[in-house]
């Protein structure tokens, strides 16, 4: 009785698999119609097998290495070293200022609620203190990395070279920030602002991973690179609206006697 | 730069950044085709490459230097790839039965269907990548582990913080789905 019953497509699936289906090898020999539909599976198993994986693009190692290098403390070797070490003051920190820039976001995208007619001094709550902090933070990178980008658009290039030392060194340190605030404002859906920050820390990626020397047609490279996303002016703005976000962030006490007259 | 991913292990203990940088050079590619598998977009497999170093070299120390660098790695990423699905799971509409018909009945599914143009590893790249996209994050993750990497449901289970059960049918749900966007090309 029971072998006349097919087998289902989840049996077919587990037993393609390995798994333990019983019956599954004596009724697959003995019902034609289950040996189609797992035929047909096996075609659809190997047409996935015979997809390549997507690569990474070219490059990539040295884009990999770049974004990394900034984050990385010294290893931890063992127990007694994990304690003496403490490298997670860098992952703490970031840890932080992640959770911090989920407040930050959350904020951004929460309804404000308008001020209490009459009422006392506006207290801020530990969210609002840390949103603050944040906007202060996100303010001071947009501008180095704004400082950063008007400075490789405007280097002195006469020489056919240009040292780029010191502005790798600080690209470095800024795209383990920018990476942060990037993914926050993944996280919390914000779109528009964690596309800017990708374009930027692209460049600040291409910046760091470049020799210390680059010619004049790498130099260009960049160059174009910002220019073709608009980079400057969209970091530019986004600085002002963050600038006009701090601002709006400082609490005001509201007048009792025009509020509502 | 150390021949073997042992040595380089070695000196990366010792705070030698070249010595990771190789490993990173030298593994970096394998972990994005992996997290690119399992998250399905660029930009999240880069994350997970960042992540699945950065933690591997925190936890050099726990590394046995008689085991395989790439194998360990390998295990951090898959990790590093179900935190970041996790975090996002919240965020996904989800793609369930419903889905079903509106994957078999798509337009561009049945578009140009001819061998010719299958042939070309692409083709076949971007039809798989497409079905692949209609799963949800966790039917993904079920798959890749189950089908590419081998993973029993078991292990897959575990990974996943899921119970056998509920692994199972989401194995079960995925290839459905890839079976309804990809038979019509292998059957033509």
């Amino acid at each position: 009785m029971t072998e006349q019953r097919h087998l289902t497509d989840d049996d077919l699936v587990l037993h393609y698999y390995g798994e333990d289906v019983p019956r599954a090898e004596s009724h697959l020999a003995a019902c034609a119609a289950c040996q189609a539909s797992f035929t047909r599976l096996q075609r659809v198993m190997a047409f996935i097998d015979s997809a390549p994986a997507v690569e990474a693009p070219e490059g990539f190692e040295r884009i990999a290495w770049a974004r990394l290098q900034p984050t990385l403390g010294a290893p931890r070797r063992g127990w007694f070293s994990w304690f003496v070490l403490s490298p997670a003051r860098l992952a703490f920190a970031a840890g932080v200022l992640v959770l911090v820039g989920a407040s930050f976001m959350a904020g951004r995208l929460m309804p404000r609620s308008a001020p209490v007619a009459g009422g006392p001094a506006p207290h801020q709550t530990d969210a609002q203190v840390r949103e603050r902090i944040l906007l202060v933070d996100l303010s001071e990178h947009l501008d180095r990395s704004q400082r950063m980008l008007v400075e490789l658009a405007t280097a002195d290039d006469t020489a056919g070279s240009f040292d780029l030392s010191v502005e790798q060194s600080r690209a470095e340190q800024l795209v383990a920030a920018n990476r942060l605030y990037r993914q926050t404002a993944a996280t919390t859906g914000d779109a528009a602002i964690a596309a800017v920050l990708d374009d930027l820390e692209r460049v600040l990626v291409d910046i760091a991973a470049s020799p210390k020397t680059m010619t004049q047609e790498d130099l260009d490279a960049v160059r174009r690179r910002i220019e073709s996303k608009e980079l400057l002016f969209k970091v530019r703005v986004m600085a002002s609206q963050v600038r006009a976000r701090q601002r709006d962030a400082i609490p005001v006490r509201s007048p009792q006697s025009t509020v509502g007259s | 730069m150390p021949h073997t991913d042992t040595a380089a292990v070695a000196l990366a203990r010792e705070g030698d950044s070249d010595a990771f940088r190789g490993l990173v050079e030298r593994h970096s590619r394998a972990v994005y085709r992996l997290a690119h598998r399992m998250t399905g977009n660029p930009q999240d497999a880069e994350d997970v490459v960042q992540e699945t170093f950065l933690k591997a070299y925190r936890q050099l120390g726990r590394f046995e230097s008689r085991a395989n660098f790439g194998t360990w790695l390998h295990r951090i990423a898959v990790n590093c790839s179900i935190d970041l699905i996790r975090g996002r799971k919240h965020q996904e509409t989800g793609h369930d039965a419903a889905d079903l018909d509106m994957l078999d009945s798509t337009d561009d599914q049945r578009i140009d269907p001819s061998p010719e143009r299958l042939m070309l590893s692409t083709e076949v790249q971007e039809r798989v990548t497409r079905a692949m996209d209609g799963l949800t994050s966790m039917e993904r993750a079920a798959f890749v582990l189950r089908h590419f990497e081998g993973h029993s449901i078991e292990e897959i289970s575990r990974t996943l913080g899921l119970k056998a059960n509920a692994a199972k049918h989401s194995i079960f749900r995925a290839v459905r789905k890839m079976r309804l966007a990809l038979e019509p090309f292998v059957e033509s």
